[in-house]
């Protein structure tokens, strides 16, 4: 019993320089792991860049359907995402708020769509739409599609951000102040969700952006079903918008998570990452 | 609207005189504010297998500060949240000024609330949080700044106005919250744990200023708390709860001095068990040698514990007494000197620390009892 009293107190000198060891020690690691991600991620863009040649990017953006075909994405993105959180948003904070014990029921549900196969979803779709063919012509139908595709992903990052919250005291607190629901839902909760609802957008529309499987099914022309299109006609116009599509997607959620972290920092909270939000804060003296 | 007339030139006057909130000079009393008074009516809640409250009755009169006390578990926060309209109880009803409240949303009964922590909203600085509540009863904006400007300046926060919750110290922030319960000029203020996220130095601050506001407000206040000391110091009157059932309400002096039964006395205070033997057919009992009075509440016959607080024993060095000191405990102008008796009970006896320089322990003392009439309890096993 002695010799384990004192063991406890020695042991702690001894961790401390060998994590400094370590410490020191990871640099190496990190740039090897770096380095070989880079490898990974960027050689195929750099092949690509050298396969479809600079001037292909100028013929681009006169190919027949460029246009209509990267604005339906982009409608598609702005319908889905807000279909997503008026749906998810509302629900998640209900659930947390008055049915905690179906979380967990409700992760499960939300993962299903991952697990579905696309295929599987759209016939699906397409069988309860039968009886309104207006929806089932119109593009708008791939929303509704990409909502149910999106819902592990908004869900989870919404999840995340009510954990943040002390949920259940800022709406007793609004609600004894004198706010209803709505007021309190959005004054009080949506405010302190910025950054958990940035990251769903962020999530939500990389999904629209780059889905491809659905809009071929539902013979709906977005644009990477263009691109691939595009690619019988002349390949290296193909590849050279695939890369434009890469480079203005990843600068658009580049934009929303700089706007997102910018807004949070000023309210206390963390920098925008998906799926991670602001950890509670600590009440001080 | 009386209330709100009153409670306003009180802010205005302790503004303008730049009156320190814990000002000393006003106690505009609850009689005279036309306070509202609340009635808690046999109310009953039962989760799933436990009664949180069981017929659990308790009247506050207008302007009064009562505390429900008690062990975590004992139904006193179910109490305050029932009152505040987070939940429902099963039977039993609320009375606000007479009136059932039982139907009224939590958002309509008018009642400010501080909780324990993490309730200001971190969205807002801390201007608009207090201001929250004005705006939901469409205040304009610029007198909703000016009275949420002067509220923060009644709890001395006034340059910390812009400053938004995750910038202001746990102390800082429970002021903010105080004064944004305070700003809607509230009928009841509900005080949920309050103090209880805070440090030892902060929280005696920070209770001083919440009963002095209280006072000259003459807010009806119901404070839930697990902590003795804050109970004691702060209210009118303290409700000690056990079980879902609120085993003595009274002053905090008689709460102490005179428990009403064995929980209160030991749950308030430190309490010291002596076992005795009931004589005269329950109204008297013999302990360390003296037969003294019993007083009304215990057992009338069987094997008894007499309750004895440390101050209320005397002890004094004695060669062949009937106890040894076992240990000494120094509390500055006092010593809390322990004796172990013969039958291996052992007591604490609290001695002015002069006299408690003779005890080491070792030292054979004789450990006395006062006639006066004592509280007894069935024996521990």
């Amino acid at each position: 019993m002695a010799a384990l009293t004192h063991e406890a107190p020695a042991a702690a000198p001894e961790t401390a320089p060998a994590m400094n060891r370590r410490r020191r020690a990871l640099p190496v690691w990190r740039w090897v792991i770096l380095l070989v991600a880079a490898v990974y991620f960027l050689l195929p863009l750099w092949g690509a860049l050298r396969f479809s040649g600079i001037s292909a990017f100028g013929s681009v953006i006169s190919q027949d359907g460029f246009g209509s075909s990267l604005w339906l994405s982009v409608r598609l993105a702005i319908v889905t995402t807000a279909i997503t959180l008026v749906l998810m948003v509302p629900t998640t904070v209900y659930v947390h708020l008055r049915l905690p014990k179906l979380r967990r029921v409700l992760d499960s549900i939300t993962i299903l769509p991952v697990v579905i196969p696309p295929v599987v979803l759209i016939i699906g779709v397409l069988q309860i739409t039968k009886s309104t063919p207006a929806l089932q012509e119109s593009p708008y139908l791939l929303s509704l599609e990409y909502v149910i595709l999106a819902m592990p992903f908004a869900y989870r990052a919404i999840d995340a951000g009510l954990r943040a919250l002390d949920l259940k005291t800022l709406t007793e607190a609004s609600s004894s102040l004198g706010a209803g629901w709505v007021v309190t839902l959005w004054r009080v909760i949506l405010p302190n969700l910025t950054t958990a609802l940035l990251s769903a957008t962020v999530l939500t529309v990389a999904l629209v952006l780059g889905e491809y499987t659905m809009a071929t099914l539902d013979l709906t022309q977005t644009f990477p079903v263009w691109i691939v299109v595009n690619d019988q006609v002349s390949a290296q116009v193909s590849v050279a918008s695939s890369l434009l599509a890469l480079f203005v997607t990843w600068l658009v959620l580049m934009l929303i998570t700089m706007l997102g972290t910018r807004q949070s920092r000023r309210r206390g909270g963390g920098e925008v990452t998906l799926f991670t939000a602001a950890a509670p804060q600590t009440i001080g003296n | 609207m009386a209330t709100n007339e009153i409670a306003g030139k009180e802010t205005t006057a302790a503004s303008e005189t730049g009156a320190a909130p814990n000002g000393s000079g006003v106690t505009a009393s609850a009689a005279g504010s036309g306070g509202t008074s609340v009635s808690l009516r046999g109310l009953t809640r039962v989760f799933a297998q436990t009664r949180a409250l069981d017929q659990m009755s308790l009247e506050i009169a207008p302007g009064e500060l009562v505390a429900l006390l008690g062990p975590s578990g004992c139904g006193k926060t179910t109490a305050l949240r029932i009152v505040a309209g987070f939940e429902y109880a099963d039977a039993g009803e609320v009375l606000i000024d007479g009136k059932d409240i039982s139907g009224v949303p939590a958002a309509k009964r008018d009642m400010g609330m501080v909780f324990q922590s993490y309730s200001l909203f971190p969205n807002m600085n801390a201007l608009d949080n207090v201001a929250f509540g004005l705006r939901m009863r469409k205040v304009a904006g610029s007198t909703r700044r000016k009275r949420a400007g002067e509220l923060l300046e009644m709890v001395g926060l006034s340059a910390q106005a812009g400053q938004y919750p995750h910038q202001l110290s746990g102390g800082q922030q429970q002021r903010v919250a105080l004064a944004r319960a305070l700003a809607i000029e509230p009928r009841v203020l509900l005080l949920d744990e309050p103090l209880s996220a805070l440090d030892a130095k902060v929280r005696q601050q920070l209770r001083e200023q919440i009963r002095s506001l209280q006072q000259r407000l003459g807010t009806t206040t119901l404070f839930v708390t697990h902590d003795q000391e804050e109970a004691l110091s702060m209210s009118d009157r303290v409700g000690v709860m056990r079980a879902g059932r609120l085993e003595q309400v009274a002053e905090p002096a008689e709460l102490y001095a005179r428990p009403a039964t064995a929980f209160v006395a030991e749950f308030v205070g430190t309490m010291n068990r002596l076992p005795a033997e009931l004589g005269g057919g329950g109204t008297a009992v013999t302990v360390l040698g003296v037969t003294v009075p019993v007083q009304e509440g215990g057992p009338a016959s069987g094997e008894v514990d007499v309750l004895v607080r440390p101050e209320n024993l005397t002890v004094a060095v004695a060669e062949g007494g009937n106890g040894i000191v076992s240990g000494r405990t120094f509390l500055g102008a006092v010593t809390r000197v322990a004796v172990l008796l013969s039958g291996d009970t052992e007591v604490s006896i609290d001695v002015p620390s002069s006299t408690a320089l003779a005890m080491s322990p070792g030292t054979a003392v004789r450990v006395g009892l006062p006639g006066t009439p004592v509280l007894v309890a069935p024996r521990q096993p």
